[in-house]
């Protein structure tokens, strides 16, 4: 089946994934420009539609915003924040997804031998087959993306399209975008559309516009332009996202020291600190007034 | 659509969706593009990205468009004329409008009657009594010598057309602007600043409006007043430019163009009226006089309007359409008085309706072909009441929606009980886009072909089979029968290869129309341009002596000897300027951007060299297809070939409610009129007055409330869809910070909104995007719904009826419910 | 705690698996085939608003005579000049509103008084509904105004509708409705 298959750069838990394929291909990208974003959810779904997802259960609650966070069977999700900046009032919108870090934190993180690989094309993919549904790999995910689910005992995530760009087509979302706030290309390309699009946003009046491409995980296949980029967390960003120092040891030494059926305990243990530590790392978005006073 | 026909000539977007790239500044309001057309919204993305247009957001609701705007400012729902004419002032005392322009291309010379006047926000020629002008004195003054239109071209003399806007719009200071629509002054000047940075040669400005203009008891003038800004700032005509209104379901052009409203035919030829007694009075009554003379001359296209009348009957009647009978003029039904939507379901109700002076019966029967008037009606109640009157009601649909569901209606709605409904009601299973082929016509008059992709489910029919079934089973019966004038059934020219379930293409060419008879070259008679049975090339062609049909002049050219141009998918550009004239066909004659004679200067050089509409290189005009003789030198004719006068009208004298705009109050006014307080709302609105028809005072629902859609539901349509209700579940009313604060309402909190008609409940959605507005020094609350929801599906996708709220009154020229601006009190649960 | 718990089975079920963080897995993954590889593409236009957005319809097989092409994808025309091959999130849906379950599949009549839907065939339905026009028609006709002009008009009845519906549909119904002497006609152009 090799018509099926796409060379992996890197692999979980597994020695020889992580020296790489053969050939070289230039790392796929989504650029999101979160100012010209008007957050009307064509993107969640276009991905709920070409993935097939089942619908997920929502309630409108008080918020634009489809869900609180991503799900399972939810990869791609707007967030929005309503709020005050000075005396001018903001509506922001920013399509959240998996980002595809060059150093995939859940990668690293997952002890499943190929259950999360990395292709030649710089994907970050979950492969279905090989994952136990541990949940490492959410520990390892600054962005608090990777998501379990019921059903099927796995973790689930964005797959960037890979059934799509692998033949040479822009992922789903991408595709449908009516304002041209995603669009999608090589990371180069998409670096460079980004600089010019903050380049104009500068001239405008936005003096911190930036390109959100933190180096913390080694830089993301997803590149953002943020009219306010000395403020990610206003988009749902975390700041300086790095990969878990647990997860780093975890790599780095836990790991290697095996996989011993009768540390399996005390793995489940460290894995359940591992998940839960990671919660609030993340904003989880606006949602509650109460609470943040940025609702809808 | 009135305000741009009275304006330009045609009630049609003026431009394209791909034009607007070629913007330098997009003024989005009374619509939300962003929201309701993302997908031609785009343009005005583009702009932005690629040439530095700025987009500026005008609306009530910090909307999905503010939210991506280089420039808003709130306003009270309502008062966009105030606004507009503020703008129109700003443009005119600091003498940004397009000078050149102005004088060449729109009426501002014209000098108007000494009888028109204008006085505490009345024109002259109002019969109070009968909320009625007579609009006699709203015209222009011949020159007595030459007969012709008397002008000024200095723009000097103080009943010029120029001087009477000026001081009309004087009052609208920009402090006025702030009591009146309570946009905070400087952000009116900001506003005003960068929108008339388009009144030169060298920049374009256009406009993108929706149903926010529209759904008012002033739409017209609002969208007039815009209309106005853009001919003083020189902007329709050009790339780039124009008055974009944004349709809102995809065929609403083609329904109308096609004569879906009572008061046209296909074509917007005028239906004919009782006094019209014949052709010949018909035409004499609907062919425009123009007194034409020089330096004005003009084509006033609509002269053609035999050809065009005759050709049409000719479609309806085919052979039994003689000239000896007048082509089956007589057969054709006559209207006396208004048969709107608000005016049917009035009658209705009512059981009769007054015409001509005396009772005649109130519709007892209604066909609806896709069509939900329970739910997208004003008044839901009054449209229950009325539907529940009816002897029979047949609804062709593809799921059970309100209407066919009217007698299981909610109690709260007033809906009888359901033994005591007599309504014999008939649902058919239709089919829906994919499964047929066809023509669309989009907002910009893009006709496009579409192709059949899949069966209908189960005994689902294509919707012109079940039409042609009717109409074959209506005529059997005459044939069989007899009845009232059967000639009108049985000379219905239904010639189609199978007439049970025509095929579309055969329909189209019949839209297209062709020769009956050898047409002659008029340019060489002994040549024949068009043999007998061939399709015409266009409305050109046309004759008036019987020997062409047309279904639809202004379709002439959709489907010719070459083929079905609708269907055409060249995806070339080679000008730049987003017009792909063989894709598809634009109406009329495959233009893309109307009123292009107008992009150019006198001498026929384009305003702006990188922007070309249209420019005559010396033998004929080049370009876009021209709106204009295609060898006319420039200065032959005016530029807005189907009026009479040939220029654009800063002074329309044919609307119902006024030559120039005036800003009145919604009927139920949050506050008096700041510049006329006893002439607050419209003296001319059109206001129903059965038992249903409750209006609300301020006093007791202070509170200014409107309505609009969501991006992520269509109209009443998809509260079946699971993607889409996976992404906007529910029913929700949104609600400013402060005023949730004041009445202790939490975000997701349960609160009841009621008007004078019913009273709904639902989520408040608390937001900052809805803010306090200080008018006239007072503070005023407005909330906002959005209208998808209705009770035909269940569980927790219903909703309440968003039109519960809203009242029958409407605009006095279009008949366009007031939906945009109404009164309500807010009431925690 | 679950998810602890889960943690813990599965963490034995690796160890049982793998040799000791050796493993030597393959350097390529398989993923899933495009699902709109083998589809039949059909050009449309979105039902939507008046953008009119091209859209391509992906059914099922290859239009051979055996197959009943249901549509399984939509997406955006990337010709089409508007549109460019996106979609809002209402055209990315529209699959969900050509088929479910609400779709209307026969004829109903729900009798006066009733209130219960009743199937009906197609035949007795365009006969039963004909006669109604008839009648109506008939019985209601205006052949002069109270002026004495001639109007030939059939209050009696309303049409509406048609700005979903094709630019031949709607020049259908407007010559039925001249048949039909109907004044009151509308569109949601109006409202």
């Amino acid at each position: 089946m090799a018509v099926n298959e796409l060379e992996v750069r890197r692999s979980s838990a597994s020695v020889l994934g992580f020296l790489g394929g053969a050939r070289k291909l230039p790392t796929v990208s989504k650029y999101i420009d979160t100012s010209t974003c008007i957050g009307c959810k064509a993107c969640e779904i276009a991905c709920q539609e070409w993935n097939d997802l089942p619908e997920v259960a929502t309630v409108q609650a008080g918020s634009y915003q489809t869900l609180p966070d991503l799900h399972a069977g939810y990869w791609n999700l707007i967030r929005f924040n309503e709020m005050e900046h000075g005396d001018t009032l903001v509506w922001l919108m920013r399509k959240d997804q998996c980002m595809h870090c060059e150093d995939p934190g859940c990668l690293e993180a997952c002890p499943a031998p190929g259950a999360i690989v990395q292709y030649a094309n710089g994907i970050v993919d979950v492969n279905p087959d090989k994952c136990i549904g541990c949940a490492y790999c959410a520990s390892g995910c600054p962005f608090n993306v990777p998501k379990f689910a019921e059903k099927t005992g796995k973790m689930q995530k964005c797959t960037l399209c890979v059934d799509r760009s692998r033949v040479g087509l822009e992922p789903a979302c991408v595709k449908s975008c009516p304002t041209g706030c995603l669009h999608f290309g090589t990371k180069d390309d998409m670096l460079s559309l980004a600089k010019g699009r903050v380049a104009q946003l500068k001239a405008t009046g936005f003096a911190q516009a930036a390109v959100y491409d933190p180096p913390g995980v080694g830089g993301t296949a997803v590149v953002t332009v943020l009219a306010h980029g000395d403020h990610p967390e206003w988009y749902g960003l975390p700041k300086d996202p790095q990969v878990p120092l647990g997860v780093k040891l975890w790599k780095g030494f836990l790991r290697p020291l095996g996989f011993l059926a009768v540390l399996g305990a005390v793995v489940g243990a460290f894995g359940h600190h591992l998940y839960h530590g990671n919660k609030g790392h993340v904003d989880p978005g606006p949602r509650d007034p109460d609470e943040t006073g940025t609702a809808a | 659509m009135a305000s741009l026909a009275a304006t330009f000539g045609r009630g049609a977007m003026t431009n394209g969706w791909v034009d607007i790239k070629n913007a330098d500044v997009v003024l989005c309001m009374g619509g939300n593009p962003a929201e309701n057309h993302p997908c031609g919204f785009k343009w005005a993305i583009e702009a932005k990205k690629t040439r530095g247009a700025k987009l500026v957001a005008v609306d009530p609701r910090f909307t999905r468009t503010a939210a991506v705007a280089d420039l808003y400012a709130p306003l009270r729902s309502g008062t966009d004329v105030a606004f507009l004419l503020g703008l129109c002032r700003y443009a005119i005392e600091n003498k940004r409008y397009h000078e050149d322009y102005v004088k060449l291309h729109t009426n501002a010379p014209f000098v108007v009657s000494e009888k028109f006047g204008f006085d505490d926000g009345v024109f002259t020629g109002l019969d109070a009594e009968k909320r009625e002008y007579d609009k006699s004195s709203w015209a222009y003054e011949a020159d007595p010598k030459t007969k012709a239109y008397a002008l000024d071209e200095t723009l000097e003399n103080p009943r010029c057309v120029f001087q009477l806007l000026r001081k009309h719009v004087d009052r609208y200071t920009p402090e006025m602007v702030e009591r009146i629509c309570g946009t905070p002054k400087e952000q009116f000047l900001k506003v005003a600043d960068v929108v008339t940075s388009t009144g030169t040669a060298a920049r374009v400005g256009t406009i993108m409006y929706a149903l926010g203009w529209t759904q008012h008891s002033i739409g017209v003038q609002i969208i007039r007043s815009a209309a106005i800004l853009q001919l003083l700032l020189g902007n329709v005509g050009r790339p780039g430019g124009g008055v974009n209104a944004l349709r809102g379901h995809s065929n609403i052009q083609g329904a109308t163009d096609m004569g879906g409203n009572a008061e046209i035919l296909p074509g917007y030829l005028r239906t004919p009226l009782a006094a019209q007694t014949t052709l010949a009075e018909y035409l004499d009554a609907t062919t425009p006089k123009t007194l034409n003379g020089q330096p004005w001359p003009t084509m006033n296209y609509w002269q053609n309007t035999p050809k065009f009348m005759v050709s049409l009957l000719k479609a309806v009647w085919g052979g039994t359409a003689t000239a000896q009978n007048e082509f089956g003029y007589q057969w054709l039904p006559k209207m006396d008085g208004p048969y709107s939507w608000a005016h049917m379901f009035d009658d209705m109700y009512r059981g009769s309706s007054k015409r001509a002076g005396a009772d005649e019966p109130g519709p007892e029967g209604l066909i609806s072909f896709g069509m939900n008037p329970v739910a997208t009606g004003p008044n839901s109640g009054k449209m229950i009441a009325a539907l529940a009157k009816l002897k029979w009601l047949v609804v062709v649909e593809n799921s059970e929606t309100e209407t066919p569901a009217f007698w299981k209606a909610p109690k709260e709605y007033g809906t009888p009980d359901v033994s005591k409904i007599q309504t014999e009601v008939f649902l058919l299973p239709a089919t829906l886009f994919a499964e047929k082929d066809g023509s669309f016509t989009n907002s910009a008059r893009w006709a496009q072909w579409k192709w059949k992709a899949v069966e209908p489910p189960g005994q689902a029919k294509l919707d012109h089979e079940i039409l042609a079934r009717l109409f074959l089973a209506v005529r059997d019966l005459y044939k069989k029968e007899g009845g009232k004038l059967p000639e009108a059934v049985l000379n219905v020219s239904w010639a189609y290869g199978n007439p049970a379930s025509p095929d579309l293409s055969d329909v189209l060419k019949e839209i297209n129309g062709k020769a009956l008879a050898d047409l002659p070259d008029p340019k060489d008679k002994t040549k024949v341009l068009k043999a007998a049975g061939q399709q015409l090339d266009g409305f050109v062609q046309l004759a008036a002596d019987g020997s062409t049909m047309c279904g639809n002049w202004i379709y002439s050219g959709c489907f010719t000897e070459a083929g079905n141009n609708t269907a055409r998918r060249v995806a070339a550009d080679p000008g730049g300027l987003g017009m792909f004239h063989n894709w598809g066909f634009s109406w009329p004659a495959n233009r893309r951007v109307l009123y292009n004679r107008a992009s150019a200067d006198k001498d026929g050089n384009p305003w702006d060299a990188t922007r070309v509409g249209i420019r005559w290189n010396g033998e004929k005009w080049v370009g876009d297809v021209p709106d204009m003789k295609p060898d006319a030198r420039p200065g032959e004719f005016g530029a807005f070939i189907m009026l009479p006068e040939g220029v654009g009208r800063l002074f329309a004298a044919v609307l119902a409610d006024g030559p120039f705009p005036e800003h009145y109050e919604a009927e139920e006014a949050p506050v008096d009129n700041a510049l006329h307080a006893k002439v607050t709302s419209s003296p001319v609105a059109k206001v129903f007055k059965s038992d249903k028809d409750k209006l609300g005072k301020k006093e007791e629902f202070p509170v200014v409330c409107t309505t609009y859609r969501l991006t992520e539901h269509f109209h009443y349509w998809t509260k079946h869809n699971k993607r889409l209700n996976q992404v906007q579940p529910g029913f929700f009313f949104e609600v400013p910070e402060e005023l949730a604060k004041e009445k202790g309402i939490a975000n997701g909190q349960k609160i009841a909104v009621s008007s004078a008609r019913g009273r709904i409940e639902g989520m408040a959605l608390v937001t900052k995007r809805l803010r306090p507005l200080k008018v006239d020094g007072k503070q005023l609350w407005q909330i906002g719904f959005p209208i998808h929801w209705g009770f035909a599906v269940e569980g927790p996708h219903a909703g309440p009826l968003a039109n519960f709220l809203t009242a029958s009154v409407v605009d006095p020229n279009t008949f366009t419910p007031e939906f945009k601006t109404f009164l309500v009190k807010v009431e925690k649960v | 705690m679950d998810l602890s718990r889960r943690a813990f089975l599965k963490a034995g079920t690796v160890g049982g698996s793998i040799a000791l963080g050796l493993d030597v897995s393959e350097a390529r993954a398989e993923m899933r085939d495009l699902k709109i590889a083998r589809t039949t593409e059909t050009r449309s236009t979105c039902p939507y608003c008046a953008v009119s957005c091209g859209v391509i319809l992906h059914t099922l097989g290859d239009r051979a005579k055996n197959v009943t092409g249901s549509v399984v994808h939509v997406e955006g025309d990337p010709d089409h000049p508007i549109n460019r091959g996106t979609l809002c999130p209402k055209g990315m849906a529209i699959k969900e509103d050509i088929s479910h379950p609400g779709r209307l599949t026969a004829p109903r009549v729900r009798k006066p008084g009733s209130d219960t839907w009743e199937e009906i065939s197609w035949d007795d339905a365009i006969a039963r509904i004909a006669r109604h026009v008839k009648d109506t028609r008939d019985r209601c006709f205006v052949e002069k105004n109270a002026k004495g002009q001639v109007v030939n008009r059939n209050p009696g009845m309303g049409m509406i509708g048609g700005c979903t519906d094709t630019n031949e549909f709607n020049f259908l119904q407007w010559k039925a409705s001249v048949a039909f002497g109907v004044t009151y006609r509308d569109t949601q152009a109006r409202v």
